[in-house]
């Protein structure tokens, strides 16, 4: 079988670049702008006759001066000083589905007949993109056995936020909402749930696992009532168990007159094995850069949908795309709608890239996204809980679903190296640090990988042995884990107080000057 | 074995490879794995109903180019249209950079993983705080939308925090419609946002009303837009910023960037946060998906506090001369707090904060002028050459302007929709139809140039729009 390196003799670039505002000199330009032509200043005047008095900019901008191979090679050297997902095994992020992103999508997202398009043009010259929209609606829907699907959403905390502004509208309507001001959610559901539910004024109940490490079923039936406006919850949680009983979560809040609403950011191990239809929910959301393989971009831009039944159809974001027979358009004309998130139309690049991968894997080929993401995970987990001072919380022996929380506090406890260390040593390993926790920490020394359906056996076998030598180190050698990394861009280590005391924060160049 | 078809972007598809794995796990097959797991009752036992996949690159190459292809560009026909998302020159080394494989497939990787991913944040939140002449830049959000949104509520806890019950925002009635839509929706369960009227004959907020509306005592925030949605200066920045200061509130700015090469910063007229849009600064209008928001403020920590998003701090090291950087203070994001935090938070639009710090680095100051010099050069011509068609009335409120005039067609007899639909013919598309948006501009169209707008292009414009009202062509 395939040659698996261990412990490879790897070293991130270090370019000790300068800081952008220090380099050039006065007078250099990276770049020229195209000047009104004589014609045209001739009927015009000066720019600075026509600049109203009181407004114009008294002092330039201290922007850099810098020729063009100078800032080429300033942010090459950068984005070498980063590690992709392209460049490296990307199991680390759990929860984040850093699966492959296809370059053939980038084609079709850089075709001037996408990028060129202005969000106002009329319709009959964006049928297109129009359509790619109408379609993955529908292709969504056939995913979540949803009944309306809105691609308005800019992201997943976008879509969560929808899909709270929608239950909002349908208790409104009802004429509940006053009453029903509470919304449940789990403490291992991501930090947007919660989040977004306050920022609409909800008051935040939060469930906490039981001894299985499942929501805690009878803390859910003390939480209920008539002021339940919702439960939004996520299967499996980030632990990667499968909650069995969700229907019967479903079921309580129901019966309390609620509604369930389903955080679907971990769809890729659920892909046309169970839907959130089948479970009873009212809605979901999807993030359409994981699941359905657009970059990340460091952290954007991604990509939601709000995916609701047929009761709630008429609540989502608008405009959503529709099609009469001859030709796509956008719906805004949604009175009951809870209206526009964002300016234009949801994010289409992630849309098209979306599309293009439903085409190119259809029904099969997105079940089998799920298989594989289930056993790549079972077995990367094997080979992870080989390995001295890791261990698994909750539900021992049982499979989990595409991810998984492990923790070090084992090796934490023998050796004083903890999963922070551990985070910080594995880049020297050639790999991105990895995803720990949300905060709080429920369990100790958190570690959550995700190893998706893009990793090969060899990849995973790669990546616990690893891990696997860290462990070792910390058990004989504690001190070098401590004091990673070593082999990173960055050949030091931060003062943490910059980041932590106001007195010592800056956010820009200027203002740590000033410090 | 189960029924596999090895795909490219599946290694474990393999069934031998597979196999390896189900054998180590001591399983027949997955579906033995997620049947023990997941109860029959919810198992989805048909199959999604989507097409059947396409094999080859090449063919789904063929299949997605072919329905984008039915799309007519900008680069096809001349476009008037801004209103929120600008077609302007986007230097090649910013296509070059953001579809780097590092930057382009990065996540959430911090200080010592993505040294490089954190340099250039930090480095694009710099460079906007010297054009917004802002000590305190945050991370990209989504839009400007969002930024004017979260700006809003900054102010709403501003005045909490202070222990004063102000939540009234007061904004322009000629701000941006859909921003207007979203700050209302956005903030309806902790703020009230009421329009300002403005002056008929000038479009510029009318102050009395203001002092009047401020001397309710209840406003937390005065917003104002610069230039306006309708194209139009806000001569009368710092005096807003005064009076709302008088009465106790924040005054919130939404600049045009790609004006602040000639165009004072807010920060420098007295705004309190300045918000925005920095999708001109680099990115390609991508159907309205190259958006990004920014908010920036003072270096006071009683604002620092509010800020909703990731911020990004430098931090010195062990080793002279060299820096770090990482998220700071994340308490006040959802990330940070869950429902204690300041509002939510999620993935924005990292790589548009990247490729916009390089656009700046690009552009330079010299380069920041001379792009406002040309817009404004290119837009007084259109608006002096449109003013001499019959019945066609550009720039209604004799104001100056950036980028954008309002061209009233009531006197034409036709309908902006008649006439943008006339152009279609010409292979123009003419200014956003705001007719429904403001019916009390009559019918008007929102016409939008760029430092890439030439004078042909202007030209055919008007010879067509005599053509569509009747005139003659000259």
């Amino acid at each position: 079988m395939g040659y698996v390196k261990k412990n490879r003799d790897f070293h991130q670039a270090r370019w000790d670049e300068p800081f952008i505002m220090e380099m050039g000199n006065p007078g250099e330009r990276g770049v020229l702008v195209p000047q009104a032509s004589d014609e045209v200043k001739k009927v015009s005047g000066e720019v600075s006759e026509l600049i109203p008095a009181g407004l114009k900019r008294k002092k330039a901008p201290k922007l850099p001066e810098l020729s063009q191979m100078q800032v080429l090679r300033h942010y090459m050297r950068l984005s070498q000083e980063t590690i992709g997902t392209d460049i490296n095994i990307d199991i680390g992020l759990g929860t984040c589905t850093m699966k492959y992103s296809p370059k053939i999508h980038e084609q079709f997202v850089r075709m001037e007949k996408f990028q060129e398009l202005h969000p106002y043009q009329d319709e009959s010259t964006v049928q297109g993109i129009l359509e790619i929209m109408y379609k993955d609606e529908q292709y969504l829907k056939a995913i979540s056995g949803m009944d309306k699907v809105s691609l308005q959403p800019s992201g997943g905390s976008q879509a969560i936020f929808a899909n709270v502004q929608t239950i909002r509208a349908y208790f409104e309507e009802r004429g509940e909402a006053e009453k029903r001001d509470e919304i449940i959610t789990t403490i291992l559901s991501h930090p947007a749930n919660p989040g977004t539910a306050s920022t609409l004024g909800y008051k935040v109940i939060t469930l906490y696992p039981d001894e299985n490490g499942l929501p805690d079923i009878e803390a859910l039936k003390a939480a209920v009532s008539e002021r339940t406006a919702a439960l939004m919850i996520t299967n499996p949680e980030d632990t990667g168990i499968y909650n069995d009983r969700i229907r019967q979560f479903v079921d309580i809040v129901h019966e309390a007159g609620g509604l369930c609403v389903y955080d679907q950011a971990n769809l890729n191990g659920v892909f046309g094995l169970t839907r959130a239809k089948d479970a009873g929910f009212d809605m979901c959301h999807y993030n359409l850069h994981k699941s359905f393989s657009s970059p990340h971009g460091c952290q954007g831009p991604g990509a939601g949908a709000q995916c609701v039944s047929e009761k709630l159809a008429k609540y989502v974001a608008a405009p959503t795309v529709e099609y009469d027979g001859e030709k796509y358009y956008l719906d805004g004309d949604r009175p009951k709608s809870i209206g526009k998130l964002r300016m234009f139309y949801g994010v289409p690049s992630v849309l098209i890239r979306a599309y293009a991968y439903i085409r190119t894997l259809g029904a099969d080929g997105m079940k089998q996204i799920a298989e594989l993401s289930i056993l790549n995970n079972n077995y990367l987990i094997k080979k992870l809980l080989e390995i001295k001072g890791l261990s698994m919380p909750f539900a021992e022996g049982r499979f989990r679903m595409e991810q998984a929380r492990l923790s070090w506090q084992e090796l934490t406890e023998e050796t004083g190296v903890t999963t922070d260390d551990i985070c910080r040593r594995i880049v020297d390993y050639g790999f991105q640090d990895y995803f720990t926790s949300h905060h709080p920490r429920v369990l100790p020394e958190p570690f959550t990988p995700e190893p998706v359906e893009t990793y090969s056996k060899d990849d995973m076998d790669e990546y616990a042995a690893a891990f696997a030598a860290i462990a070792k180190e910390a058990y004989s050698e504690p001190e070098l884990v401590k004091g990673a990394p070593y082999k990173a861009a960055l050949g030091a280590r931060i003062e943490e107080e910059c980041l932590t005391e106001w007195g010592k924060f800056a956010t820009t160049w200027r203002a740590y000057k000033k410090l | 074995m189960e029924k596999t078809f090895v795909h490219p972007y599946m290694p474990n598809s393999v069934p031998e490879v597979k196999q390896e794995l189900l054998d180590e796990l001591g399983v027949g097959s997955v579906r033995e794995i997620y049947e023990s797991i997941i109860p029959q009752e919810l198992l989805y036992k048909e199959r999604l109903d989507l097409p059947e996949p396409i094999r080859s690159e090449y063919e789904l190459k063929k299949h997605v180019s072919g329905i984008l292809n039915r799309n007519v560009s900008t680069e096809e026909y001349t476009s008037f249209l801004g209103a929120g998302c600008y077609k302007h020159q986007i230097p090649a080394v910013c296509d070059e950079i953001n579809t780097r494989g590092e930057f382009l497939t990065a996540y959430c990787g911090d200080t010592y993983s993505d040294h490089g991913k954190m340099q250039a944040i930090f480095e694009y939140t710099s460079m906007m705080g010297e054009l917004l002449d802002a000590d305190v830049v945050s991370y990209t959000t989504y839009d400007a939308g969002q930024s004017v949104c979260s700006a809003f509520r900054m102010a709403v806890r501003l005045q909490e925090t202070a222990g004063k019950e102000r939540s009234v925002i007061l904004v322009p009635d000629t701000m941006n419609p859909d921003i207007y839509s979203q700050a209302v929706s956005y903030c309806r369960n902790v703020s009230e946002i009421v329009k300002v009227r403005h002056l008929p004959e000038t479009g510029l907020m009318d102050m009395e009303e203001l002092e009047a509306l401020l001397k309710n005592g209840n406003a937390a925030a005065v917003f104002y837009e610069n230039p306006s949605y309708l194209g139009f200066f806000e001569t009368q920045a710092e005096s807003i910023a005064d009076l709302t200061h008088q009465y106790g509130a924040v005054c919130i700015a939404q600049p045009q960037v790609s004006a602040l090469g000639i165009m004072e910063s807010p920060m420098n007229l007295g705004a309190d946060i300045v918000c925005g849009d920095i999708q001109p600064l680099g990115m390609h209008m991508q159907y309205g998906g190259g958006q990004a928001g920014f908010i920036a403020s003072h270096q006071k920590l009683e604002y620092m506090e509010q800020f909703p998003t990731y911020m990004y701090g430098i931090a010195k090291t062990d080793k002279a001369d060299t820096y770090g950087w990482g998220r700071a203070m994340n308490y006040r994001c959802s990330h940070g707090s869950r429902e204690k935090a300041n509002e939510y938070f999620g993935t924005e639009t990292g790589l548009w904060g990247i490729t916009a710090g390089v656009y700046l680095a690009s552009m330079g100051p010299r380069g920041m002028y001379e792009l406002g010099e040309t817009i404004m050069q290119n837009l007084k011509y259109l608006e002096m050459r449109l003013g001499e068609i019959e019945g066609v009335k550009a720039n209604p409120f004799g104001r100056s302007n950036f980028q954008e005039v309002l061209v009233d067609f009531s006197g034409t007899g036709k309908s902006v929709a008649d006439i943008n639909k006339a152009l279609l013919e010409y292979g123009i598309f003419g200014g956003k139809d705001v007719s429904r948006e403001f019916p009390w501009l009559g019918q008007c169209g929102l016409y939008c140039v760029s430092e890439l707008t030439s004078r042909g292009e202007m030209d055919a414009l008007l010879n067509a729009l005599r053509k569509i009202t009747g005139e003659r062509e000259v």
